[in-house]
């Protein structure tokens, strides 16, 4: 059936990379070469008669009229600034309250778990495995605003001193609010796994061999703790940074109004609005990209050095 | 407190106060407030969750009052002669289904090919193709999205609909295979290939009588995450998606804010069991695997702490 000498050396040499070529082949197809033909398009013109884009495929070929154009409209007033210094602002402040509201959680289970750390896990994790779409229809349906059937925040508030009117969850200031409320629900879940991890990780001695030093447990928490769990952190930010930029469904479905839209809404609109608007689009979804491209390689730069001291 | 404040009469309020301040830091016990906090958290979490499958089970056509129990909101989803039937609920729950089904055995195959081979290989050009790998799972989805719909239909001439809707889905899903795989291979090791090279097998026989069935957890279990994650998507879903391809995501994200009735609470609710049932599956099936391995935590914990 096989030849004595088993696995020759010319054999083994090719098998493992032909097994994992139509991976690679599959990868290079849709992934790599889609990329492409953003810049292929962004960089393309557009039929004079139909307005149909016409990619440019040959890099000598690049025009960067539309995609200049497009840039600028991204920093003028009137333009695209609103919606790009509104995302900022989203994802800036979501960040740091899934900051606020995630260590402490992630902290509580890693140190003090106990007996049931299993069951804290399993709460936490579950709305990883809700569909995220699930989990905007339900704030929906608690935030609705429609008279003949307001949303049971609203029923519930309206019985409470406080407040007497209903609350119009979609416009004015509020609905800035719950846009975040909206992004930090959605996206908290992936901040806080990668910061349980990093937090699990830590070494228990250290923090005793602190304690035994004379440090309160204060300045043990600011002076190790936090210092040990800094790439957590930064895991778990990056993490749900990158998504977050690219979001355009949470505004649409919290508020629908025009006054919450993010840049993610704009490339949307562009993309799916018409052939005329996909080179408009393409190059938003370019800018994007180089945006959160540092974020992206630094990122991934962390994680295969700590794939490879695991492997160690 | 200072002691200015300790000469004034604390008659009624001391004890109170008192009692407060031991409750949430009692140096012996477990910290209350951390507690209190990581309970709320998890109310919040998950009642929102909680209340839209009660709702779905609602007799009435409202969401926020409950007027008792029925299953005419699920009735709606098929049955053409029940009140409130909605005949674009079924097409897109079938469509998610079948889009997960069929990506399944393709991600799955792949992604075990491609764990493999990076695990085994160490020629040049491994190093490369193991940070390509990583790429899909960082990329923004509307990135990937975008890329997939403007090559789908300027380049490779793929009309948008279910086909376009399967690659999408089989490009994201393949890394996670991977890093399920890899893990495994990680923990097995190579010396049962190697031995059982050294006597006489080909590395093809190895990895057929060897090396597969010791990944048979990891591949199964690969399994049903691909049909969960690909279940749950919406972005790329939606993006390569022109018509007669709407899936229980899209459903919803057009829906909810206008023609909101339970039935689509009821539709919601179906996903959700699926993925959280196939997840489920999943866990179990590396937990058993990893009893027999002796390594002590529990699936859940090794999820947690992403040692998948």
């Amino acid at each position: 059936m096989s030849t004595p000498a088993g696995g020759t050396v010319g054999q083994r040499r090719w098998y493992y990379p032909a097994l994992a070529t139509p991976g690679i082949v599959w990868l290079l197809l849709l992934f790599i070469m889609p990329f492409y033909a953003i810049a292929a398009v962004a960089f393309g013109t557009r039929d004079q008669i139909f307005a149909l884009p016409i990619p440019a495929w040959n890099p000598l070929e690049w025009q960067f009229e539309t995609f200049s154009e497009t840039a600028r409209e991204l920093f003028a007033s009137g333009g695209l600034q609103a919606q790009f210094t509104r995302t900022l602002l989203y994802v800036g402040t979501s960040v740091v309250l899934c900051l606020l509201v995630g260590y402490p959680v992630a902290y509580y289970i890693a140190r003090y778990g106990g007996r049931i750390k299993v069951l804290l896990l399993t709460l936490m994790i579950a709305p990883f495995w809700m569909s995220y779409l699930m989990r905007m229809l339900a704030w929906v349906n608690l935030l609705s605003v429609k008279p003949d059937d307001p949303g049971l925040v609203n029923r519930l508030l309206l019985l409470t001193p406080f407040v007497h009117d209903p609350i119009a969850w979609n416009s004015g200031t509020v609905s800035n609010m719950t846009v975040i409320l909206g992004l930090v629900y959605g996206y908290i879940p992936f901040f806080i796994l990668p910061l349980y991890a990093a937090l699990d990780r830590i070494d228990r001695s250290q923090l005793e061999a602190s304690r035994d030093m004379g440090a309160s447990p204060a300045s043990t928490f600011w002076r190790v703790t936090l210092p040990l769990s800094k790439q957590g952190i930064l895991a778990g930010a990056v993490i749900i940074t990158l998504p977050m930029f690219g979001d355009y469904y949470t505004p649409n479905l919290m508020t629908a109004s025009p006054e919450n839209t993010m840049i993610g809404n704009a490339i949307d609109l562009a993309l799916q609005g018409g052939q005329g608007t996909q080179p408009k689009g393409a190059g938003l979804t370019l800018l994007l990209s180089a945006f959160i491209g540092a974020l992206m390689i630094y990122y991934l730069v962390s994680v295969s050095r700590a794939a490879k001291e695991a492997q160690r | 407190m200072t002691t200015a404040e300790a000469t004034v009469p604390r008659a009624t309020a001391a004890p109170r106060v008192g009692w407060l301040r031991s409750f949430f830091s009692n140096p012996w016990g477990k910290p209350r407030f951390l507690s209190i906090w990581t309970w709320l958290y998890i109310i919040w979490t998950i009642a929102p969750v909680v209340i839209a499958v009660q709702f779905s089970f609602n007799s009435g056509r409202s969401r926020s009052t409950f007027q008792g129990f029925s299953l005419q909101w699920y009735e709606a989803i098929w049955n053409e002669a029940s009140q409130g039937f909605d005949d674009t609920l079924l097409p897109a729950l079938m469509q998610s289904l079948k889009l997960a089904l069929l990506t399944m055995p393709i991600a799955t195959a792949l992604g075990v090919g491609l764990a493999i081979g990076l695990a085994r290989w160490r020629g040049r050009g491994s190093g490369a193709a193991n940070f390509l790998m990583l790429f899909p799972l960082v990329t923004p989805e509307i990135v990937m999205g975008a890329s997939m719909f403007l090559i789908f239909s300027n380049l490779y001439h793929i009309r948008l609909g279910t086909t376009a809707q399967l690659f999408g889905h089989v490009t994201f899903s393949l890394s996670y295979v991977v890093i399920v795989t890899r893990g495994r291979l990680f923990a097995i090791g190579r010396d049962y290939e190697e031995a059982a090279m050294d006597l006489g097998a080909s590395p093809a026989g190895a990895l057929r009588r060897v090396l597969l069935p010791l990944l048979a957890p990891a591949i199964l279990s690969s399994f049903f995450i691909v049909f969960a994650i690909s279940i749950d998507d919406f972005v790329i879903s939606q993006f390569l998606c022109a018509q007669d391809c709407t899936t229980i995501p899209i459903k919803i994200y057009s829906a909810a804010r206008n023609a909101g009735n339970p039935s689509l609470n009821a539709l919601a609710t179906i996903m959700m069991l699926l993925s959280l049932v196939s997840i489920t599956v999943a866990v179990l099936i590396l937990r058993v695997f990893n009893k027999r391995q002796g390594t002590g935590r529990s699936a859940v914990e090794d999820f947690a702490r992403f040692e998948i």
